[in-house]
């Protein structure tokens, strides 16, 4: 298996440095940014696997980068990667087009692992991440229009859901449902397309006035 | 050194408010020139008595010079400074002491022997106009004061709008009456000795009605620019006080975070102890950056956050709690939730001192009819029939207590994949448990 080509867009040197050590010669880092224009320079360039993407960056942000360079090569694969766990920010950029969102206190072998996934082109969501979700597609939202395919979780996508936010690996997930890999890759990545196309309404917004029930 | 000749800043002289006996000019002159206040006001007094010359470079001084800039207001303070000052944390300066007016009387009655004396000297052929400047002259001087006393209450004072009357009276009080009035007295006082000195009484009625339409012309005139110039006070305060606000937040992160590195360098020995530290110092700067959930301290949400902010402290490994919907602690009868949090306490506690794992996975969902909590570790695991009947932990804290609620507990576990503990607790329907999601 060839090493996956990564790009690393992060404004902090320490930061970016600091990924690269830890993922070690697992991967080929192409290239580095600190800001929104280099780093679409940088990645139309050198056209890598996977970009690893600050959500908080000198420009316009993440989200940014990611609709100016699907404007150009609507390959290039994106995954989130932050600090910040606010619901903004997590469904902020996976609405922007990442494939995934995982925090920066993920180890490295996690990290190695969620590149691949990426750049196989499924989707890495994170326990956060999956609680999130099942919160915006929580029963009682009312929507104008729904439009079923795209509004609703399956029963399914919401099992599969429930146990990544309890903490389960996509493999632990599929020896609890009795189903392959595979098929927990295709739920999720369907789980994915919907949080980024559903019509419900005001999604990141819903994530930033959440509130008490 | 020499390379930054060029760019040396261009020293001014400002008037000192901290040191002041009337305007504050000689303290600032004298603190320009590195001389000692006392010559300065020496040289102020004798030149007083070349016809009034060191009174009138007096004037002249106190309306140009600037006041001293609070240096809560100064950009070169350093950040950090600035908003402990501005928090309480340090000491201000000495501000001036109102209550210290003997140097003043003394001043006052100096100034007016030495007026005296020139009066019997020399000046006497001028004596119609001799009381009536002096009167005008302590008029002014006391006016100048207030609005000296203005410029820094508008400093000080925080709150946002502004109106003419705040920013000609400042903080207001007694005093800014007094001020404000006496000096308008001793100027009116001024114009009416003179007229009565002179004896041109049948000139004070054309007079009055001149002066009269002079100030309402110059009110018409200069009205709307001193509302202009309000408003801008007013928003040019409101992006101060905005930019301060940035500096608290800012020095607030530094603070702790300081801490932390500090105290991380001490332990640098003991991996396990700096590895506490980090946690709870990143634990910190999330809630203040990017959380806005505390808005519900009673929350089952928060009570998890909680306990897993005790459990990384204690044993140092990392609790992730992820919650779906939330509920607050006393929405269900007979504290059932409050049992709840309780066992998955117990639960995380467990995980986090036998499992051996690295990291512990808490997820919470909350619906309408029911609130279960997971507590997931991929630690050692363990048998649950081979539970000796006398740990307590977990037979007593969590699933006897789950039960005696009414709710279940599920333990699942084996040994080399973990351990998962599911709590489950019905909360009643129909007694307003509230809705899900929204």
């Amino acid at each position: 298996m060839s090493r996956r080509r990564v790009v690393i867009v992060d404004d902090h040197a320490m930061f970016r440095s600091g990924v690269k050590a830890e993922l070690g010669g697992a991967v080929q880092v192409v290239g580095e940014a600190p800001d929104v224009d280099k780093a679409v320079t940088v990645v139309l360039e050198t056209r890598p696997d996977v970009v690893l993407l600050d959500v908080h960056l000198p420009g316009g942000g993440g989200s940014e980068v990611v609709r100016r360079v699907h404007q150009r090569g609507p390959e290039v694969k994106f995954l989130a990667l932050s600090v910040s766990d606010a619901a903004e920010d997590v469904i902020g950029s996976i609405r922007a087009g990442a494939r995934g969102y995982v925090t920066k206190t993920i180890t490295g072998t996690e990290l190695i692992e969620a590149i691949e996934r990426v750049a196989e082109g499924d989707a890495v969501f994170s326990p956060r991440l999956a609680g999130f979700v099942l919160d915006a597609f929580a029963g009682s939202i009312e929507v104008a229009q729904v439009d079923e395919d795209l509004d609703r979780l399956t029963e399914r996508e919401r099992e599969v859901m429930r146990l990544i936010a309890r903490g389960y690996a996509y493999k632990e997930v599929a020896k609890e449902l009795f189903i392959s890999i595979k098929t927990v890759e295709t739920h999720v990545s369907s789980v994915l397309r919907k949080l980024q196309l559903s019509s419900r309404h005001e999604l990141t917004r819903w994530a930033s006035d959440r509130r008490l029930i | 050194m020499s390379d930054h000749i060029a760019v040396l800043p261009v020293r001014r002289a400002t008037r000192s408010t901290d040191e002041r006996l009337l305007g504050g000019v000689a303290a600032g002159v004298a603190r320009h020139l590195g001389q000692p206040v006392l010559w300065v006001r020496a040289g102020f007094v004798v030149l007083a008595t070349i016809g009034g010359c060191g009174v009138l470079l007096y004037a002249a001084l106190w309306l140009v010079l600037p006041v001293e800039p609070d240096y809560r207001d100064y950009p070169d303070a350093p950040t950090g400074i600035a908003a402990a000052t501005r928090s309480g944390k340090r000491t201000p300066r000495r501000t001036p002491s109102f209550d210290d007016v003997g140097p003043l009387v003394a001043l006052a009655a100096v100034g007016l022997g030495v007026a005296l004396l020139l009066r019997q000297v020399g000046l006497g052929a001028n004596s119609t106009l001799f009381w009536p400047v002096l009167l005008a002259t302590a008029g002014v001087a006391v006016l100048w004061r207030q609005a000296d006393e203005a410029q820094r209450a508008r400093w000080t004072d925080s709150s946002t709008r502004l109106g003419p009357l705040q920013a000609l009276l400042g903080a207001g009080g007694w005093a800014a009456y007094v001020r404000l009035f006496a000096g308008l007295a001793l100027v009116t006082g001024a114009i009416g000795v003179f007229f009565a000195q002179s004896g041109r009484f049948a000139l004070l009625d054309d007079v009055l009605i001149a002066v009269l339409l002079g100030v309402v012309g110059l009110g018409l005139i200069a009205g709307p620019w001193v509302f202009r110039l309000t408003n801008d006070l007013t928003a040019e305060r409101r992006a101060r006080v905005r930019s301060q606000e940035r500096a608290d937040l800012a020095a607030h992160l530094h603070d702790s975070v300081l801490q932390t590195l500090t105290m991380i360098q001490k332990r640098a020995d003991d991996p396990r102890t700096v590895a506490t530290l980090a946690r709870a110092q990143e634990r910190d700067l999330r809630s203040w950056l990017y959380d806005d959930r505390d808005r519900a301290p009673d929350s089952l949400a928060a009570a998890l956050r909680a306990t897993a902010a005790e459990v990384e402290d204690a044993h140092g490994v990392p609790v992730e709690v992820v919650t779906v919907g939330d509920v607050s602690l006393s929405s269900a009868p007979s504290s059932r939730l409050l049992a709840l949090t309780l066992a998955a306490r117990e639960a995380v506690v467990n995980a986090a001192k036998h499992s051996g794992a690295d990291k512990v996975d808490v997820y919470a969902e909350a619906t309408r009819r029911r609130v279960e909590v997971f507590v997931r570790d991929r630690g050692a695991g363990f048998d649950e029939t081979l539970i000796p009947p006398d740990r307590l932990g977990v037979r007593g804290s969590i699933i006897d207590r789950m039960h005696r609620h009414g709710g279940s507990a599920d333990i699942r576990s084996a040994a080399g994949t973990g351990t998962e503990v599911r709590l489950t607790m019905a909360v009643a329907t129909g007694d307003g448990a509230g809705e899900n999601g929204g």
